[in-house]
């Protein structure tokens, strides 16, 4: 129970089951023994290639990810190396892979993806090949890498929305991630040989969760091919097929579960425990998936990535009604979470009063990477501790407690919101739009009732083409409106800002 | 015809929906359009899409999804 780095876990499982796969895709499975191996290996050369000096450590390694294992290998690679990874999607728009370069200024750029890219990385076959012929010099360059590295060191950076049009990257530390495995296995029925069907894309931390839960249980981690998400006739004979027991979903693709009704031609008989975050369960949803999945236990996780996944945690006993909203329940051991009035900065202790969610802990992220103004207005000294030096991390959320102490999720206090299971600033989509010279005004609205994102937008004549071009160089393709709406003028409140109130109640056809 | 590109287009208006021919295949349709999808046609033509029937074939263009939906009609 005292490690100080993510390797611990691979390493005490390794050991113990070192014939046991510990990942698998749809092509290829590695074992633990075998993976251990192979990251020592490729990770000297990855500082070799680098040419990074003996006493250097904590550079970011930009690793262009796929749905394959090569990526959660090239990550362990990247943490042996004393460097820490950010996996960045090859399929985004080409600026804007530029802009988390230009954030990051890696130290290196290497691929687990075959497809061709726009900027220059060192492919993993090269890296493989150039790791099988290294002599054994390079156990001690593993070790001595590990001799100087503490768990405040960084493991991994992801990128998320930032209002103002630059991708902001949230880095998390090797503490966090060991506190989040611990708590992760005291809290939840994981079974004694977990395999873990892994939904979410690697830029994305709930696949935190399925790598290092995993490694830490000796379990194995089987990664779904994005396209049974999206044509589902293949997704639960593949579960099944693999025996899969635990999922850790966004409620998006549990949902799609649902909407199909996949449960009609094939019921997974393995699964356990499932558990979901990123957006509110619906009820009906649940009932649905528990209907089936009788003996499973059910969780409802809470928390944004800068606490590293998850900070809270719900655990579902019975059915609920339709009308039951499902807490985001109390906080992991080691974690505070409580609410504040944003304009008073006082705690709310009252049951019912609603506030904004906050949390301290070994789960806070280090920050934002190379954006300190960011980071300072979101990572605030506790207004409660004047004596010390104490962070605290503002979600931005609105909650409220109820009498036993569970929280609830009640909303956003900005125009941030979540589609399809995409973390998204309104704002950021305005900052593109605004930006074509035609456009006079625009503001992005999300109506929930219909999950659409609408944007409103007042220019001298029609131009959706114009836009649509320019979100599509600029903007991952979930951040694309579903509807456009052409104004001559946007309405204006009384302090002469775009009355989004009014915008959001117009009825959209 | 007509009604079944008024629904794409819905759902996906950056999407050349007369000229694909490889929506699911190129990685074009995310999942959370073919569920906007397949509920509006199911509600549209009234039919219900099946599991079965959510493979690549029956949903790479336009005139796939308008062969399926006629077929299931008859």
């Amino acid at each position: 129970m005292n490690e100080y780095n993510v390797l611990d876990f691979l390493e005490s499982s390794a050991a113990k089951y070192p014939d046991r796969v510990a990942f698998k895709d749809k092509d290829e499975s590695i074992n633990y023994k075998d993976l251990l191996l192979r990251s020592q290996k490729i990770s000297f050369v990855i500082r070799k290639n680098a040419h990074m000096e003996p006493f250097e450590k904590n550079r970011p390694v930009a690793v262009f990810i796929d749905r394959n294992i090569r990526s959660l290998q090239l990550f362990l690679s990247v943490v042996y190396s004393g460097n820490f990874y950010v996996p960045i999607d090859p399929t985004l728009p080409v600026e804007r892979m530029q802009a988390m370069l230009d954030t990051l200024q890696p130290v290196c750029c290497i691929s687990a993806t075959k497809r061709k890219l726009p900027i220059e990385a060192e492919s993993f076959d090269s890296l493989l090949e150039q790791a099988e012929q290294i002599d054994e010099s390079y156990c001690e360059s593993v070790k001595r890498i590990r001799e100087f590295a503490i768990d405040t060191d960084p493991v991994y950076a992801i990128f998320t929305s930032g209002t103002t049009g630059i991708p902001k990257s949230v880095i998390v530390s090797h503490r966090s991630v060991i506190d989040l495995v611990h708590r992760f296995a005291e809290s939840f029925p994981f079974p004694d040989q977990p395999v873990m069907a892994n939904q979410a894309p690697f830029d994305f931390d709930v696949s935190v969760k399925d790598i290092y839960n995993s490694l830490n249980l000796g379990g194995t981690v089987v990664i779904v091919p994005k396209s049974y998400f999206v044509m589902p006739a293949a997704l639960f004979p593949y579960l099944q097929e693999n025996k899969v027991n635990v999922l850790i979903w966004a409620v998006s693709a549990l949902r799609i579960v649902q909407n199909f009704k996949l449960f009609d031609a094939c019921v997974p008989d393995s699964i356990s425990l499932v558990m979901f975050s990123g957006e509110i369960m619906p009820v009906k949803c649940l009932n649905y998936l528990m209907d089936y999945w009788k003996e499973a236990t059910f969780v409802n996780l809470y928390g944004p990535t800068e606490i590293t996944c998850n900070c809270s945690s719900y655990i579902i006993k019975d059915r609920l009604e339709d009308t039951d909203s499902i807490p985001i329940g109390k906080s992991f051991a080691n974690t505070e979470m409580f609410l504040i009035d944003p304009d008073t900065m006082k705690r709310i202790r009252k049951a019912g009063e609603k506030g904004e969610i906050c949390v301290k802990g070994s789960c806070l992220a280090l920050g934002y990477y190379r954006n300190p103004e960011q980071t300072d207005k979101a990572f605030v000294q506790d207004p409660e501790v004047t004596a010390y030096k104490d962070l605290m991390y503002r979600t931005g959320d609105i909650g409220y407690c109820d009498e036993s102490g569970n929280f609830y999720y009640a909303g956003r206090k900005d125009h941030q919101i979540k589609h399809m299971g995409h973390r998204i600033e309104m704002g950021e989509i305005e900052t593109v739009v605004n930006a074509i010279d035609e456009i006079k005004m625009a503001c992005a609205v999300y109506k929930e009732e219909k999950e659409m994102i609408c944007l409103f937008y007042s220019a001298d004549s029609e131009c959706d083409d114009i836009i649509i071009k320019q979100i599509r160089k600029f903007l991952p393709a979930y951040m694309l409106p579903n509807k456009f709406i052409y104004m001559h003028e946007l309405p204006m409140n009384a302090h002469a800002k775009i009355d989004r109130k009014k915008l959001a109640e117009q009825e959209i056809f | 015809m007509d009604e079944l590109m008024e629904i794409l287009k819905g759902a996906r208006p950056d999407v050349d929906f007369e000229n694909e021919e490889a929506l699911i295949d190129d990685g074009i349709l995310v999942s959370f359009d073919i569920i906007y999808i397949v509920n509006a046609i199911n509600e549209a033509f009234d039919i219900e899409v099946n599991v079965s029937q959510l493979k690549p074939e029956n949903f790479n263009s336009a005139k796939a999804m308008w062969e399926m939906i006629q077929n299931m009609q008859e």
